[in-house]
């Protein structure tokens, strides 16, 4: 699993990339959330459960990725690590971080993922999904 | 941008040529030539993408701060009839609903002020909740939310933030109708708990400016403001909630489109007519957002009082006006010499009504709507005024635009060293955010004096006054 960045002009372009779809979506939510904090000091002390429907793998990566930053922003926490699985149409996922507090870094609140540059599509032997996310 | 594929019509305004069989309305775009070459492609392909769009009326417009945005270009400019299958689209407003800037003018000159800026940026610093992660003091129970979502700045000063004079210089004197709480999701509103009267991230600030230019005197007089006079512009959203119902509504009209056989060329354009349920449910949703900006805004203003009261206590910040410059609004608007009401979406553009007009505040109905121009924090913001040569729906720039993306920045600087250099130009920056601050990198974005003068030049609004920083508050 990878995670990255493309150009845009005024926010942020995010790649994840895995060897199954869910991998490209887990390591999508990892390029999101580094945006925020440096992730790697965020420590998976409380996981929160979520699941969705959605039969579009595009839109499903932008519900994902919107869900997952509403649910920090609701409970005021960060997330760091992610999983999430796929059952026909039906997801379940679970993200793990800890509540904002002083020592953390501060980096840009992201507003949402966007359906601007969306795909998500094999290349090769991975799986990429790419989106815009409003900063 | 490459102005090859551009027709000029005159110096400030180009078109880009239909080719044949192309249904798309007219695409018509602001600037100089300079700041049209600086453009990303995408531009041109997003407003085209938004021509095509139903029941467009004129044409689809960007303004000279224009840049590639998601969906609708930032600085993008589109207005519809709901009574010709017209559309609302939820990219056309984007995610900060109501976004925009509250520009207070205090009665404090600068050079007096300036010895106490240092405890003035760590005051505010600590009294407006700012940042990524950062909550405000202000908890309300679901009932008071759904208040704030009918009310606006209304509410707020009914709670005592702030004096009922802030809000005839409010846009719609601070609340607009049409709000429904109830098309507002529970996740929008459980990300908006705590976040009511916080600053937000990104490009948001609270900046205190000192008048450093005047333009036009006589507008100046009536937007009372003076020369070395001290002013603060503050510039946030709808917070959580307004994400939220971005993002709600986005897929919802995204399905809409694809069901009511709308084609998009660009999934971000994700929309539907204004008069079917789920356009309807939008817009509902989205006056909600509109008024839990203003309230916002409102908050933030009393909160900058008491700051300010603490350090100067002779000071009295009044608002000079409150505009946002991401919303969709119903308006009425003379075209083809007949009055029509259109639903006119601005995103990153202002709105800027003219001299006259019947939805000014009687102290600028001769002059012309304020209107504001945020600059980067290094640099310089203008305020401006509506002009009745304005042709873009009454519309104008909203900011510099960025020059650079994010990432490009983040290359280029650092944190600490920009903070530390704009300190020795007299810029007094406090964040959290050393990411935030390079991101934010004055030399990120476009020359806003440019952007100010074509602005002018090209007739959309006329320069009052050019503000220079002296503190800012960066979320």
């Amino acid at each position: 699993m990878s995670s990255s960045y493309f150009e845009h002009d005024a926010d942020i372009g995010i790649i994840g990339c895995g060897l199954t779809i869910e991998q490209s979506f887990e390591a999508a939510a990892h390029a999101v959330f580094a945006i925020i904090t440096n992730i790697e000091a965020i420590r998976p002390q409380t996981a929160v459960a979520l699941e969705f429907e959605e039969a579009d793998l595009e839109l499903a990566l932008v519900v994902w990725l919107n869900l997952i930053l509403g649910k920090a922003r609701e409970l005021g926490m960060v997330f760091s690590h992610f999983h999430i699985q796929r059952q026909n149409d039906h997801w379940h996922a679970k993200a793990a971080g800890e509540k904002w507090h002083d020592g953390l870094e501060r980096g840009v609140e992201v507003k949402g993922a966007t359906l601007t540059m969306l795909a998500v599509k094999p290349i090769g032997p991975v799986w990429e999904s790419r989106c815009v996310v409003d900063v | 941008m490459n102005l090859q594929q551009l027709q000029q019509l005159h110096t400030y305004l180009w078109t880009l040529p239909q080719a044949s069989g192309d249904k798309r309305a007219q695409v018509l775009l602001y600037g100089s030539a300079p700041l049209l070459e600086s453009m990303d492609d995408k531009v041109l392909e997003q407003i085209a993408h938004v021509a095509a769009l139903p029941g467009l009326v004129g044409a689809a417009i960007t303004m000279p701060d224009a840049h590639w945005g998601y969906g609708f270009p930032i600085g993008g400019v589109a207005a519809f009839d709901a009574e010709q299958g017209g559309i609302i689209s939820a990219g056309g407003v984007g995610f900060d609903i109501s976004c925009g800037i509250r520009c207070l003018r205090s009665n404090l000159d600068a050079r007096d002020a300036a010895p106490y800026f240092n405890q003035l940026a760590d005051r505010l610093f600590a009294t407006i909740p700012a940042g990524v992660g950062e909550e405000g003091q202000i908890n309300l129970n679901p009932k008071q939310l759904d208040q704030v979502l009918l009310g606006g700045a209304q509410w707020a000063v009914k709670q005592g933030y702030g004096d009922l004079a802030d809000l005839d210089y409010v846009e719609e004197n601070g609340c607009v109708s049409g709000a429904v709480p109830g098309n507002v999701s529970e996740l929008a509103k459980k990300r908006q708990r705590g976040e009511m009267g916080t600053l937000g991230s990104g490009n948001h600030y609270l900046e205190v400016q000192v008048v450093e230019r005047i333009y036009d005197n006589v507008t100046a007089q009536a937007f009372g403001l003076r020369e070395g006079q001290l002013v603060i512009s503050i510039h946030c959203g709808s917070r959580g909630l307004g994400h939220q119902i971005g993002t709600d509504y986005l897929i919802m009209l995204a399905k809409a489109a694809s069901r009511l056989g709308i084609h998009l060329p660009d999934r971000e354009l994700a929309c539907a007519p204004i008069k079917s349920p789920e356009g309807q449910q939008y817009l509902g949703a989205m006056n909600a957002a509109i008024n839990c900006a203003l309230a916002n805004r409102q908050i933030l203003t009393h909160l900058t009082r008491g700051t300010f009261a603490e350090i100067y206590p002779q000071a009295s910040l009044e608002t000079l006006f409150d505009i946002s410059h991401n919303t969709c609004k119903e308006e009425q608007h003379e075209v083809d010499g007949k009055t029509r009401w259109l639903h006119v979406h601005r995103k990153g553009a202002t709105r800027a009504f003219a001299p006259g007009h019947p939805r000014l505040p009687t102290r600028y109905r001769d002059v012309g709507q304020p209107v504001i121009i945020g600059g980067s924090m290094g640099t310089g913001s203008y305020i401006l005024a509506g002009t009745s040569t304005n042709q873009a729906f009454a519309s104008c720039s909203h900011g510099a635009g960025r020059a650079m993306s994010r990432n490009q920045a983040l290359k280029h600087w650092d944190g600490r060293t920009l903070i530390n250099d704009l300190e020795r130009q007299g810029i007094l920056i406090r964040t959290r955010s050393m990411r935030g601050a390079a991101e934010e990198a004055p030399g990120a974005y476009k020359d806003v004096d440019q952007v100010a003068e074509v602005t002018e030049q090209a007739g959309l609004a006329r320069r009052v006054a050019f503000l220079r920083p002296k503190v800012c508050i960066k979320g």
